[in-house]
């Protein structure tokens, strides 16, 4: 029953965020600063995380294949699959649910318990749309970030494998190419474009309706990282089921 | 012109306004007070539309709320100014940022004529060298100047205080409160100003409402306040023995 309420009120919430729109010359500027702190502001993470995880990953593969029988392919290839499937668009995404998503919970939150929303709304401003669009249209941009780490976390792999031995130069390439699907990048893309949407709302329906005072912004951001984390671990599921399977 | 008829409101099982009706007039400081808890901000908020009152109606000079609709409401809230109890401004812009917001955000004024209406309004509230300080860096008293002024830089027709001077030593409370008076006869604005400061009830109380358990249990002025025998009203402001005497005092002077 209160679940029900929470979709309604989070429904009521996306349509209101669509409704009146901000002049676009103070739109404009809202939109490159959430960029700037919800993608650019996250490169540095992500590009750690992904190029050492990748590096594991790739290890990890090459030290459970040790059977000389196995193609010495195999590792590269491993590696691009569990990178481009799965590592990048969802093992980032919960990395950045942690991030961005308790960013955006701590600074709405924040506004709502010092009364800058109603401040917003007292003026006449659909504050949905000044505080939720931007960070929406920065999101969209984050399929870029998980290009990026799709393509460090390869590098990584890559460069744990020569220069720990476990794999040749030729061999990571070959694996690399073999057998490519492209549509495994379009669903790669689909995930990530969705998660995307995923990050920005729930964490900014957490802090929008938060109630109560400083403490309370502390627990809304733990609420809304577990929230969003199992709502892109379910969409992944069906995605995964409805676009692989 | 503000008239306030028959206001409920309830949240889930507390109900905090039980219908309320009062008037508030133009180009005076009108005071709502009360002590913590008796529903202020509440009716504060339900004037403003902030809140969806139960029952009843807020008429705007001649116009009741209930009539507008949403593209109506809009105009109307771009002629109130609200000063809220903890300020509010935005931390993320600096002191001229904030003031010059309501203006970006609701007229197609060029940026240098924007500032220019800015540090008028900068200069009306006394704040000095503060422009570029962030809400962070500027104190309490300030801050509620600042509030002041985005409040006031779009010549609103209404103005809302919650508690405008809370938390501020006496004497800044007291210039706080003589500048919204000011403010208020300077522009003809039709001011509603929350409070339960005694000395606020004194100064400029020009018109007072008085609110306990969610009703309206006393109306007057701040020479009325003195002579009333309403009990509800002198437990309220004579709670402490000093008051009571300088009550004393004066009714008899003024016998
Ligand atoms: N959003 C809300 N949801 C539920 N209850 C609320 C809400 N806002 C206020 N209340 C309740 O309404 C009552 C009146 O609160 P209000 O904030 O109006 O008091 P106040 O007179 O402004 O007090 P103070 O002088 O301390 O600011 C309180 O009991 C409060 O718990
Ligand atoms: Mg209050």
């Amino acid at each position: 029953m209160k679940l029900l309420t929470h979709i309604g009120q989070y429904t009521l919430m996306i349509h209101k965020t669509f409704g009146k729109f901000t002049k676009w010359s103070v739109l404009k500027n809202l939109i490159l600063r959430e960029i700037d702190d919800l993608i650019i502001g996250s490169l540095g993470i992500v590009a750690f995380i992904s190029f050492f995880v990748g590096g594991v990953v790739a290890i990890q593969t090459a030290i459970n294949t040790d059977n000389p029988l196995l193609p010495g392919y195999l590792v590269g290839f491993a590696t691009r699959q569990s990178i481009i499937l799965e590592f990048a668009p969802t093992f980032i995404s919960i990395i950045m649910a942690g991030k961005a998503g308790s960013f955006i919970t701590s600074s709405l939150g924040t506004m709502r318990v010092t009364e800058q929303i109603d401040a917003l709304e007292v003026m006449g401003v659909n504050a949905y749309n000044y505080l939720i669009f931007p960070k929406i249209i920065a999101l969209t941009l984050f399929p870029f970030l998980i290009t990026f780490s799709m393509f460090l976390g390869i590098l990584g792999g890559y460069i744990a494998c020569i220069t720990g031995g476990f794999s040749s130069h030729a061999d990571f390439i070959e694996g690399l190419q073999l057998d490519f699907k492209p549509f495994h990048i379009v669903y790669a893309f689909i995930k990530t474009f969705l998660f995307a949407m995923l990050l920005a709302t729930i964490p900014a329906y957490h802090g929008y309706f938060m109630k109560g005072g400083a403490l309370e912004v502390g627990k809304a951001s733990t609420i809304s990282f577990v929230w969003t984390s199992v709502a892109i671990i379910i969409a992944n599921t069906i995605v995964t089921n409805l676009l692989l399977t | 012109m503000i008239q306030v008829k028959n206001l409920f409101k309830s949240f889930e099982d507390t109900q905090v306004l039980k219908g309320i009706s009062a008037t508030f007039e133009k180009g005076k400081t009108n005071l709502i007070i009360g002590k913590s808890g008796s529903g202020k901000t509440v009716f504060l908020k339900c004037i403003l539309g902030i809140f969806e009152a139960d029952q009843g109606d807020i008429i705007f000079e001649r116009t009741p709320l209930s009539s507008m609709n949403l593209e109506t409401r809009a105009l109307l809230r771009q002629e109130i100014g609200m000063v809220f109890q903890g300020s509010a401004l935005f931390d993320s812009m600096t002191v001229e940022e904030n003031i010059m917001f309501p203006m970006k955000m609701f007229t197609n004024a060029p940026h240098e004529e924007i500032r220019d209406r800015a540090n008028i309004v900068i200069d009306r509230v006394n704040l000095i060298n503060a422009n570029e300080k962030l809400p962070s860096e500027i104190s309490g008293g300030m801050k509620k100047r600042v509030a002041i002024a985005r409040a006031i830089v779009m010549n609103p027709k209404y103005l809302f205080c919650d508690e405008p001077n809370s938390g501020l030593d006496p004497k800044t409370a007291i210039l706080i409160d003589n500048l919204v008076q000011e403010i208020t006869q300077e522009y003809k604005i039709t001011t509603v100003i929350n409070t339960h400061d005694m000395n606020s009830v004194m100064e400029i109380g020009e018109k007072i409402v008085f609110l306990e358990d969610g009703l309206k249990q006393w109306e007057g002025n701040n020479q009325e306040i003195f002579k009333t025998d309403n009990e509800a009203i002198t437990k309220f402001v004579y709670s402490s023995e000093m008051f009571k005497k300088i009550r004393k005092i004066y009714i008899e002077e003024s016998e």
